[in-house]
């Protein structure tokens, strides 16, 4: 492919150029000018475009706090914890990968050993103020236990007010009710791939 | 001076303003309302039913505003611009004929508060006048587009007279009179006899004229929000402000008054029906001004004053001449 065809920006053969006129430059060339652009009636053109709009009545508007537009599943607004299906407790094993990843540090977490020697989250705190909602905490953890959901209307007394962990979690009669809604976004499961998985190969 | 004629004449100033006050504001509604639509948007909806209490909503917010006087501005002058554009604005309505005359428990009604001889001279000079409340305003401001502003509001109003006079004046030859009653009387005799098909230049240069004395978007050069901020309002705030506004609006409403009672019939013979068709025809001039602003884009402060000086004008005075000649002949 030669240069001249990336340069030719002409998707379509339709594409003409506007026939410009040459400015008049002496005074009988500009009288003439005014004369048809003034009765050539493209003033009465615009009054029409915008009288045509009021008459058809094709409201664009949408009234936000009563409507809202539909939002894609991998929007990346404030963040979600997420319980395990069957058993309901809580997704996160506290690898720390989150923590660890985040670019703009602003995910702190606090673990311990409980008493039945697993890991625990004991404190887990998003600061908001700093989160670029970039999802690369959503996309590392292993867990698929915090991803982002479509709550954007963060205006509060405190940012704080949004990454309780409690408010994070899924509410366990949400996920009694099968309502836990699984983030389509960056990291996430694609879809089939249990067909697309290879058998772990035991004859070695 | 008679008592009865002194409270008649109090009561219709309060009446007139009354009503133009709240048709200033209302103004401002179907402004939003007429430009969203034509915008494809709603425009105001939610003070109450359709967006209608926007107005008083705004009106609580003008009246409870701190009035903020900047420091370097001329204090006096600066306070008292904004009275100058209202009040010349309300007292060019007093000669006015805004309804026929009618009967109420035997008692004859002129809704005009001062039949003067001179009328359409007295509505055009004091409107005139209004330039005052501008150029002082922008220029006490001690802000820089506010004092662009004031230098356009001369160059424009000052520019814009001569062809509001020119053009009016050759209908005035034609009915020989000032009083806009006369102008009503002349054209009593139905649609054929309306000024606008024997004097179709002026109508429209004075339609034209219409737009820079009211600082209409064509013509918006005085307050241009794209490039020289509120021009005089910029420093104003509160009920100052709000002035100027209800000043602007009531010259749209008289203006399109003027131009329905001088060149399109006015009231006609003085019934219900001739009454409500000034009614309609002024709303008509009033949507048009809203028209224009969704449609149309501002000109240049050079072409404004290129279409003053070398067209309107030129074409003033020859529609003049030429009324003149066939007048005569």
């Amino acid at each position: 492919m030669s240069i001249e065809q990336f340069k030719n920006r002409n998707v379509s053969d339709d594409y003409f150029l506007v026939d410009i006129e040459d400015y008049p430059t002496d005074g009988w060339g500009k009288f003439k000018r005014v004369v048809k652009r003034t009765f050539q009636g493209e003033l009465f053109v615009g009054l029409w475009v915008v009288l045509r709009e009021m008459i058809k009545f094709d409201i664009h508007t949408v009234q936000y706090p009563k409507e809202k537009m539909p939002i894609g599943p991998r929007y990346r607004a404030v963040h979600e914890m997420k319980r395990l299906w069957e058993s309901g407790t809580e997704r996160c094993i506290g690898c720390g990968l989150c923590e660890k990843i985040c670019i703009s540090d602003c995910i702190r977490m606090e673990t311990r050993i409980d008493e039945n020697s697993r890991k625990e989250v004991s404190e887990y705190s998003i600061n908001l103020g700093r989160c670029i909602f970039c999802g690369y905490c959503a996309e590392v953890c292993p867990e698929l236990a915090i991803t982002h959901g479509g709550r954007y209307e963060n205006a509060s007394e405190q940012r704080a007010h949004f990454v309780m962990y409690e408010d994070m979690l899924t509410p366990i009669d949400m996920l009694k009710a099968g309502q836990q809604q699984e983030f389509d976004g960056f990291g996430a499961i694609t879809p089939h791939e249990d067909e697309r998985v290879k058998k772990t190969p035991l004859a070695y | 001076m008679d008592m009865a004629y002194l409270i008649e004449t109090i009561v219709k100033i309060v009446v007139i303003m009354l009503i133009f006050s709240a048709l200033a504001g209302l103004g401002t509604y179907f402004e939003r309302k007429v430009l969203a639509f034509m915008q494809r948007r709603l425009g105001p909806m939610n003070v109450g039913p359709y967006g209608l209490l926007q107005v008083a909503a705004d009106g609580i917010k003008l009246f409870t505003k701190e009035d903020i006087i900047p420091t370097n501005v001329v204090a006096p002058i600066f306070k008292f611009a904004p009275v100058i554009t209202a009040a010349t604005a309300f007292m060019a309505a007093a000669a006015i004929p805004f309804w026929p005359q009618f009967t109420v428990f035997g008692y004859t009604v002129h809704p005009i508060v001062a039949d003067t001889e001179i009328g359409l001279l007295y509505v055009m000079a004091v409107m005139a006048i209004g330039l005052y409340g501008l150029l002082l305003g922008g220029m006490a401001s001690a802000n820089k587009f506010s004092l662009i502003s004031a230098a356009r509001t001369a160059a424009i109003f000052v520019s814009y007279e001569v062809v509001t006079g020119l053009s009016l004046l050759a209908p005035i030859m034609v009915v020989g009179s000032l009083s806009l009653i006369d102008f009503n009387n002349y054209q009593v005799g139905g649609v054929s006899h309306w000024l606008v098909w024997s004097q179709p230049v002026a109508f429209i240069l004075f339609w034209i004229a219409a737009f820079a004395e009211t600082g209409r978007t064509p013509f918006h050069l005085i307050a241009n929000d794209h490039e020289i901020i509120d021009g005089f309002g910029t420093e104003y705030s509160g009920m100052r402000w709000g002035l100027f506004f209800i000043g602007e609006y009531a010259n749209m409403f008289f203006i399109s008054f003027v131009i329905a009672l001088v060149f399109l019939g006015g009231f006609g013979d003085g019934g219900l029906g001739g009454a409500l068709a000034l009614i309609a025809k002024v709303a008509f001039f009033f949507f048009f001004f809203l028209w224009t602003r969704a449609a149309w884009p501002d000109v240049r402060p050079d072409q404004l004053m290129w279409l003053c000086w070398k067209v309107l004008m030129p074409l003033a005075v020859i529609n003049v001449v030429v009324t003149g000649l066939v007048m005569m002949f």
